[in-house]
């Protein structure tokens, strides 16, 4: 097969039936905003959600700056942030309200319209149906008004700030009572916002289950899909099943908040003193269980795509079979299922009872072994080859122990006597975040480099890629890292002055570093912290420019298959043509054959005829 | 390339495209209701000793809705089959049915929401209670003012425990009879509103939403009977395949309400 590039018009090339492509421009709108190609939804999700991202970032530096400089003016956007949002930026510095508003805010953004988007949505929505052989998604129409609901939800979301008293400020959990009692409308809009984001996110999910099962092109058998595939796959079964109970949650807290019913308000709740006016009998418990049977296969939904990408380039990038490819399909299945039953490890402190606690921590220590599984395998893949260092390879090879760091840290927040002190605390942002910031978004990057070749045509600059690699990782830790520290040093999460007034009550009378209080070395984290965020946001730019400019005048591949891969989305035209392939491909192989011997050449495409 | 099994199924999983999304789409709405079930028993097993209602809703207009909407799965079924041995006008009839029977069944739902937005609990100045249905409330009746006075057709306990359960046998013998109260007596009066009580609350967001499944199964099955029914004279065979799933949807829509049914009106 000599190296080619097939040209068509980019998604815009309609392919006929008997292979004739049909001159048919649909034009701007039909072509990019109200499309039903799978492939041009893909980048509408990528580029929302990566604009997401970026603002949830700037609410994060803006949250930073009031934790390190309490009560002093934010430079620059202090004066723009009063002007917009008036008393509760007053003098330019966050008011303790708006920073729980910010920080509710940050999270709902960077989990709901960033990172599951992207890692799940858009990723999966390019990739997937290029890698199974078929010619879209099983449901067009839908996938487009999944990204409709997705953009509805999210304007709903950003038109909160701006309503009087702001968006909610309860968190991104929205723990009842708190969330219902505020007396702000910030936690309707979030809550009609959610209702959006779910019914989005189940649509996509139906519709990559059924492309999955339906579409696979004849020979792609089970154990032939791509691990991206097979991780994908069990990340549509996390958001089918697991979203409705939040999406129920939702609508009660929506009643509880509007019809003033009382789903998770007790009996005899005092609110400012007072008896609140409302029928009680309800429970908050009740609430946070909906809630973290949602949110704890959310993290799974966070990170087996992460997983999928990953394995993806490591494959491609050591030229060798990726080592234990069965282990990683069922692995992939077992942490599906188990994470359906570790969620109320997350309320070890709510007093739910001691039995129920260690249910939930054997179960939360039995996931643990197919995560490790698949990070081992990933390791040993690595064992013995001679390995490519593109910018995608160096981001997913990051992703290996940034994860390993956010995982095995888990392990103390999974037994609940060792939770009991480090529940709510920095550590355990630190802990997240590890799994999810340099994590996940570092495989996400590595995606990006990794298909923008197929998306585009052309290649991301080198050079510019390895300035964002090697300043993201640094300054990733350097921020991550000291919360490890400062939250086994009792720094609470949610504290608007990063604990100023908390440690100046404790230090004047019993001097510094006693137990309880916060010594001044981890107060001054916070300014070490604050600089490394700002850095990482300056990091960020060249690869925001490097995105864009490449899209024009970035180096042209010179085939198809530039990176010399085995799957099959890169054996077709770049970019590819409204219905993906010429023809239906038949797939004759697994999906990793690297370096073969007695071939020719070192990869071996999923559609090669055998001799 | 063509696009495959949107008509015929595929060989290894004996399905087209829309019957496993619709398939897995109900998985999804298991999780809904069932979350909301689920919040059910946690809030029947959290209540105070006696008072969780019983007997609050009338078990002959629910018992009459449960007969309407399962005939109207038999009716959806009818037209399906009617489609299958390709008689089209049998198919438009059975589906004005199941239509007729699905205008039907909201109207029941909201008489009976309309009955609880009648119904008050009056909290006495005295200590004790009133509760019935609103007969009509004086021009100058003001809670706030203490001016006026209503007329409730109901009656009267000592404690509120007494309202709770309708279903024991001496509540057959309750004597309603119409009570005139001045405002001066009432330190509260609320309806029966989901804000009056959590089996209220759920009894409303429950039933709501699956009234919100019906509307929108009547509406889907409304299209596929007018404007939608055009793709008979062209594709009938996938034409076919549409009834079907929205049948699938009304069976389940059906399916949930014969949960609600014992959950809410005998239990």
């Amino acid at each position: 097969m000599e190296k080619m590039v097939h040209t068509f018009p980019p998604y815009r090339g309609h392919e006929a039936r008997h292979g004739q492509p049909e001159h048919h421009d649909p034009g701007f709108w039909r072509t990019w905003i109200f499309s039903p190609d799978h492939k041009v939804i893909g980048i509408q999700y990528g580029l929302t959600s990566l604009c997401f991202m970026l603002f949830g970032f700037f609410l994060m530096l803006l949250m930073r700056w009031q934790i390190s400089k309490p009560g002093v003016p934010i430079p620059v956007f202090g004066p723009l942030l009063e002007k917009v949002l008036g008393q509760a930026a007053a003098n330019g510095a966050l008011s303790p309200d708006l920073y729980n508003s910010f920080g509710a805010m940050h999270g709902t953004i960077m989990v709901f319209l960033a990172v599951v988007p992207l890692a799940f949505v858009a990723f999966s929505n390019f990739v997937l149906p290029l890698q199974i052989g078929a010619p879209d998604m099983a449901f067009p129409r839908l996938n487009m008004a999944s990204y409709q609901a997705f953009v509805i939800g999210g304007v709903i979301m950003l038109t909160s700030f701006f309503i009087p008293g702001g968006a909610a400020q309860a968190g991104w959990t929205s723990y009842s009572p708190l969330a219902t009692m505020i007396p702000t409308d910030g936690q309707i809009f979030w809550l009609a916002g959610m209702v959006f984001i779910i019914t989005s996110g189940l649509l996509s999910a139906v519709n990559f289950i059924a492309t999955v099962i339906q579409l696979r092109a004849p020979g792609m058998t089970w154990m032939r899909l791509p691990f991206f595939v097979w991780a994908q796959f069990v990340t549509s079964f996390l958001i089918l099943l697991a979203f409705p109970p939040l999406e129920a949650a939702a609508v009660m807290q929506l009643m509880d908040k509007v019809a003033h019913t009382s789903f998770f308000l007790p009996t005899g709740l005092a609110v400012g003193g007072q008896l609140a006016n409302v029928s009680g009998g309800g429970s908050p418990l009740l609430w946070q269980h909906l809630f973290w049977f949602l949110g704890h296969p959310e993290v799974y939904v966070l990170i087996l795509p992460a997983m999928g990408i990953v394995c993806e380039i490591i494959a491609n990038n050591t030229r060798k079979p990726i080592w234990g490819y069965k282990s990683l399909v069922y692995s992939a299945l077992a942490i599906g299922f188990l994470s359906f039953l570790v969620w109320a490890h997350h309320m070890y402190l709510t007093g739910m009872g001691t039995k129920v606690a260690v249910f939930f921590q054997t179960t939360t220590m039995i996931i643990s072994i197919p995560s490790v599984i698949i990070l081992t395998c990933f390791f040993i893949s690595l064992w013995g080859s001679s390995i490519r260092f593109n910018t995608p390879m160096l981001f997913a090879l990051a992703f290996l122990p940034m994860f390993g760091i956010g995982g095995l840290t888990g392990l103390p927040l999974g037994f609940n006597i060792s939770d009991v002190h480090l529940h709510d605390t920095y550590y355990i942002i630190a802990h997240f975040h590890y799994v999810v910031a340099p994590g996940t978004i570092f495989a996400l990057f590595a995606g990006i480099y990794y298909w923008f070749p197929k998306m585009t045509g052309r290649m991301m600059n080198e050079f510019w890629g390895r300035v964002h690699f090697w300043g993201s990782l640094i300054f990733m830790n350097v921020i991550f890292m000291p919360m490890f520290a400062q939250g086994m040093a009792g720094m609470l999460r949610r504290m608007a002055d990063g604990g100023a007034n908390y440690s100046a009550a404790v230090n004047s009378r019993a001097g510094a570093d006693v137990i309880g209080g916060l010594s001044n070395n981890i107060m001054a984290l916070h300014t070490w912290i604050l600089w490394g965020a700002c850095v990482l946001g300056l990091v960020q730019i060249p690869f925001i420019i490097n995105l864009f400019w490449s899209i024009k005048h970035g180096k042209k591949v010179d085939s198809d298959n530039p990176w010399d891969a085995t799957t099959l989305e890169w054996q077709t035209a770049t970019p590819p043509p409204h219905t993906n392939f010429p023809v239906t491909p038949r797939v004759y192989r697994g999906p990793y054959e690297y370096s073969v011997p007695g071939h020719d050449r070192d990869f071996t495409p999923q559609n090669e005829p055998p001799k | 390339m063509d696009f495959p099994y949107i008509v015929e199924p595929r060989r290894d999983t004996g399905l087209y495209n829309a019957k496993l999304g619709i398939w897995l789409f109900l998985a999804s709405e298991v999780m809904l209701f069932g979350a909301l079930f689920s919040a059910y028993v946690l809030l029947r097993v959290g209540a105070e000793p006696g008072m969780w209602p019983h007997g609050w809703l009338n078990v002959y207009i629910g018992t009459a809705n449960t007969i309407v909407l399962i005939t109207s799965s038999i009716t959806t079924v009818m037209a399906w089959v009617s489609c299958k041995l390709r008689q089209y006008r049998r198919f438009k009839f059975f589906h004005a049915l199941t239509i007729v029977l699905a205008m039907t069944f909201v109207c029941i739902k909201s008489y009976e929401y309309h009955d609880k937005f009648t119904h008050y609990e009056i909290t006495l100045a005295n200590g004790k209670f009133a509760d019935g249905h609103l007969v009509e409330r004086s021009k100058d009746f003001d809670l706030a003012k203490k001016t006026g006075r209503v007329t409730i057709h109901g009656h009267e306990v000592d404690h509120e425990v007494e309202l709770m359960d309708m279903q024991r046998p001496e509540a057959r013998h309750i004597q309603r009879e119409e009570l005139t109260i001045p405002a001066t007596d009432i330190k509260k009066m609320e309806r029966y509103g989901p804000w009056h009580h959590t089996y209220l609350a759920i009894y409303f967001t429950l039933t709501a939403l699956h009234a919100f499944h019906v509307i929108c199964g009547a509406l889907v099955i409304g299209f596929l009977w007018g404007p939608g029914s055009r793709m008979w004279h062209t594709d009938p065979e996938r034409f076919t395949n549409r009834i079907e799933v929205s049948g699938l949807f009304w069976h389940f829509v059906d399916l949930i309400w014969i949960f609600l049914f014992p959950v809410l009106y005998l239990l």
